[in-house]
This record gives structure tokens, C-alpha cells and sequence, in this order.
């Protein structure tokens, strides 16, 4: 199969980047100045990602429409105002993850962001779900710029005039340069940000303006050290379908009214670990020293016993030290619990620790 | 001191007396990217000719670190495990690894020249 290109390759390639295939796609894993320089600097002033390869699934419809996504989503959806996200998941009956997802409300109906790797499979799914009641739409015509960092507010509002009134977690259609825009104030890195929906041919000029304007292209390299700093989630890695949300230690993003009615696919699932814990849950792990511990690495107790399993590792440029997140055995979730990881047939120290590894710096009640 | 030579796993290497000085190129530290986290062997060791004697690990990955040639770790640089980020800033110079004393000198002439491995490096890119 060829390898697929976003709207913004020949940007990427002007700008020395360093290229991966990722999800079927060729995408910048670095550019000249390196990871760590490219963290640092949307931590300090405003990155830009391309993360066109995501999906952008817009679902048409009524209020039918928010009775049948309430079936597969654990939201309430009912109750949640035109233009708010919510971050969710796609399971199946036994509540395993084929995909975690931000979806928002929308004057029509729903747009909802997956994940590279899985939005054909999560089309097919949704499809089968809802039937041919409602439009859907994966649109490939649409590009996906995120902008993150404490100066990105400034930087985009000068050019989408506006986009500094809105809330973290909410967003809105622009429009600049006679082109419809959705902008969301959400992201992915742990700082307050934006993500950008735009039309393909209009991307190039739009991500070259806000590079005039002092912002940088970042790639997924230092996309990783920063959602890893903040704790989040990539699927693939510390979500996948052998995972449910509360194993993932996501229960905060199940709704609670939804879950007493168990009435969502996955529902008794959730209910049931809710009730008596899941065996294995998500935790963030801090080793020792420099050491990194990468995906895969074993987990061990005091009485060389396999605990658990090492999901995202490596140096977090902002904290200044290894960083990892994986899963064990609930009786070893607590803070502070001391564990071992075996790296290169050595066992070294390691802590449990709470998350985020970077604290947030996210944008509440701007109006 | 002699001519620095190369491997073909991007080593550098020096010879004073028969104390050998290694280190990982420029070309290496580029290909890694920033490195993080950097394991020496242990002085008093011995080490054989294309075996590994440590570990480097950048943001994205784990390299492990090859000596070109056999000997007795004599030395190691802390300063580079203390700080691995002096190994992107000069690899070929006081980001050194470690010091053999060489037990057999003519494992040298196995060894590429600069012009050699600057021609091997570009080739191995591309």
C-alpha cells in the first residue's frame, strides 16, 4: 500500500524534518533542532503539530441521533451544551477499548476525533452501529493543525480573531480568510492550546502564517515526551482492546448518571470493575537515576515476582528525568510503592507515582 | 597520539602508548539524536573486539555501544554519564566513553581512516 501524505508534507520536508511512517502515513518525527529543543519550546512559547493523519468523523442527525450515540458512548450526551468536547471511548461488550476519542457537539450533529490507526475500523463499527439513519462523514478534505503552548493563544488569535474566548474542552466554527474553521481549545501536550479543522488546500498557508507569527512545527517526538509528561494516554500503548477504561484508571471519564442506568455498550463491564477493582490498573512510574525503562520492560516486586508491564518510557526533557506509565497489579498502584524494572537483565528501582509527571497549565473560565 | 580511526559500527578510537581512547562519532550522536542516558562498562573489565561495552539511549531508543577493539577498561567518563547531553555537543572529543589498554595493536589496521568512514557514513544514510 503507499504511504499516505498530509497536506502539509512539503512543508515538513522544507523545514528539515525527519520523516516516520506512522498509521499508514509518512509523518515528521523530528525536524533540525531535535526533540528535547522542540519540547521545550511549546512548553515555553507555541508548537504546532500536524495531525491531519487523525480522523474527523462528523455524524449528522436529531436528537434520535444523541439517543443512539448514548448507546455506544459513556456520556451524557443529552446533557451536554452545543460546542462542549468530551474525551470518550469506542468498546465493545466487554467494555475493551477499540479507541479513545474526543467528540463534540456540533450545530448538526457530532464531530468526533480518532485516532490515526483506527479510524477506518471505528467508521466501519460506528456504521454498523447507527445503521444508514444518519450522515457520516471521515473527511479526508479536512486537515488537522494543533497549536499548543502557553504563547498559542496570542499567536492564533491574530489570526482567528475570537478563538481566545473559549474555554478548554469547548469549540466553535471561525472564519479567516473565507474559510470556515473549527477550532477547539483542547490538545494534547499538557498545555492550554488549540486544534484547528481546515480545508486541505487552505493548511500550508495557514500553518506558514503561524510560523511567521513566532510558532514552531514540532513533531511527534516531542509529541510523545509531552503527552507522556502529562500523563495521557496513547493508544496502541497504554490503551488497547484487552484494556477497559477503568483499568486504564479512566473511570473519571465515564459518566456517573449513564453508568447507574448500564444501558451503553460495555456497561456491566465497567459496573463490575467499579465495584470490585480491576485487577491491573494504569499508574505513572519513576525510575531510579536516569535509567529509562522502555515499552514492554517487566515489572517485578521485592520477591521477584512479574507485577506488571512498563506501556510508554523514556527522558521527559521538562521534568528532567526518566519517565514512564504502565500497568500492575492493583495491590502495587499506591503512590510511593517501590517496584523493580528489568532492564537489560538488570532489576532497578522504580517508584509508583501520581500523574501527571508535568502539572497542566489548561484555560478555564475565560466567559 | 595517532590517527583516529573508525567502525563500521560508529566508534571512534585513538591510540597513545597502548591505551586506546573510544568514543562514538558525530555521525553516530546525528543519527541517535539527543542522547539521555549513557551506560560505560566497568573499569577493570575486559572487553572483546566488536562486543558491546554499554548503551546509549536517545529520546526515541536504546543503541548499544561497541568496542572496535579487545582490552582492559582502564577508564571511563563519568561526566558523560552524569550529563549525556555533553555527548551531542562534542562526541569526537571530550564526550570519550572509555580507555582500553589494547592487548593486540593490530586490530588497529582492520580500522577505516576518516576519509573511509566519512565515505562509509554518507553511504550508510543514504
Amino acid at each position: 500500500m503507499e504511504i499516505k501524505k498530509t497536506s502539509l508534507n512539503k512543508l515538513h520536508q522544507s523545514n528539515n524534518a525527519k520523516f516516520v511512517e506512522f498509521a499508514g502515513y509518512e509523518m515528521p518525527i523530528q525536524y533540525s533542532k531535535g526533540i528535547i529543543e522542540e519540547h521545550k519550546f511549546t512548553r515555553s512559547n507555541s508548537g504546532i503539530f500536524d495531525v491531519s493523519h487523525m480522523g474527523q468523523l462528523f455524524i449528522y442527525g436529531d436528537e434520535s441521533l444523541t439517543e443512539e450515540l448514548e448507546k455506544i458512548f459513556p456520556l451524557d450526551l443529552k446533557n451536554l451544551k452545543q460546542n462542549c468536547s468530551k474525551y470518550s471511548f469506542l468498546m465493545n461488550e466487554d467494555a475493551g477499548i477499540y479507541d479513545d476519542l474526543i467528540i463534540t457537539k456540533i450545530e448538526e450533529g457530532y464531530l468526533i476525533i480518532l485516532n490515526a490507526a483506527c479510524k477506518d475500523k471505528d467508521f466501519e463499527i460506528l456504521s454498523n452501529l447507527l445503521g444508514s439513519k444518519f450522515k457520516m462523514n471521515l473527511d479526508n478534505n479536512r486537515s488537522l493543525i494543533a497549536i499548543q503552548g502557553p504563547k498559542s493563544v496570542e499567536i492564533l488569535n491574530s489570526i482567528i480573531n475570537g478563538v481566545d474566548q473559549l474555554n478548554f474542552m469547548t469549540g466553535n466554527w471561525f472564519v479567516s480568510d473565507n474559510q470556515k474553521l473549527f477550532v477547539t481549545r483542547s490538545g494534547y501536550t499538557g498545555e492550554d492550546g488549540f486544534e484547528i479543522s481546515i480545508s486541505n488546500d487552505k493548511a500550508e498557508k495557514f500553518v506558514e502564517n503561524l510560523i511567521e507569527k513566532g510558532a514552531q512545527l514540532i513533531g511527534l517526538g516531542a509529541r510523545d515526551t509531552l503527552r507522556l509528561e502529562a500523563g495521557l494516554c496513547l493508544y496502541g500503548h497504554e490503551l488497547d482492546i484487552n484494556k477497559t477504561p477503568v483499568e486504564a484508571n479512566l473511570r473519571w471519564a465515564i459518566s456517573k448518571s449513564r453508568l447507574s442506568n448500564g444501558d451503553f455498550i460495555g456497561s456491566k463491564k465497567i459496573m463490575n470493575q467499579m465495584q470490585d477493582g480491576a485487577s491491573q490498573i494504569r499508574v505513572g512510574i519513576k525510575p531510579e537515576g536516569r535509567l529509562i525503562a522502555r515499552e514492554k520492560t517487566k515489572i517485578f516486586n521485592d520477591t521477584d515476582k512479574q507485577i506488571g508491564e512498563i506501556t510508554s518510557g523514556t527522558f521527559g526533557p521538562s521534568v528532567n528525568g526518566p519517565i514512564a506509565m504502565g500497568y500492575v497489579d492493583k495491590e502495587f498502584s499506591k503512590v510511593d510503592t517501590k517496584i523493580l524494572l528489568e532492564v537489560r537483565g538488570k532489576k532497578h528501582p522504580a517508584n509508583v507515582c501520581a500523574l501527571p509527571f508535568y502539572k497542566k497549565n489548561y484555560v478555564k473560565g475565560v466567559n | 597520539m595517532s590517527e583516529v580511526k573508525f567502525s563500521k559500527e560508529h566508534e571512534w578510537i585513538t591510540l597513545e602508548g597502548d591505551v586506546a581512547t573510544i568514543g562514538i562519532t558525530k555521525h553516530a550522536t546525528e543519527m541517535l539524536g539527543d542522547i539521555v542516558f549513557a551506560e560505560l562498562p566497568e573499569k577493570g573489565s575486559n572487553v572483546e573486539k566488536d562486543g558491546t561495552a554499554g548503551v546509549v539511549e536517545s529520546t526515541k531508543a536504546a543503541s548499544d555501544v561497541y568496542t572496535p577493539v579487545s582490552g582492559e577498561v582502564v577508564d571511563t567518563n563519568q561526566a558523560i554519564v552524569d550529563d549525556p547531553s555533553k555527548i551531542n555537543e562534542d562526541p569526537e572529543g571530550s564526550a570519550w566513553f572509555f580507555k582500553l589498554k589494547m592487548k593486540d595493536q593490530s586490530e588497529m589496521n582492520s580500522l577505516m581512516n576518516k576519509e573511509e568512514y566519512d565515505k562509509f557514513a554518507k553511504e550508510s544514510t543514504s
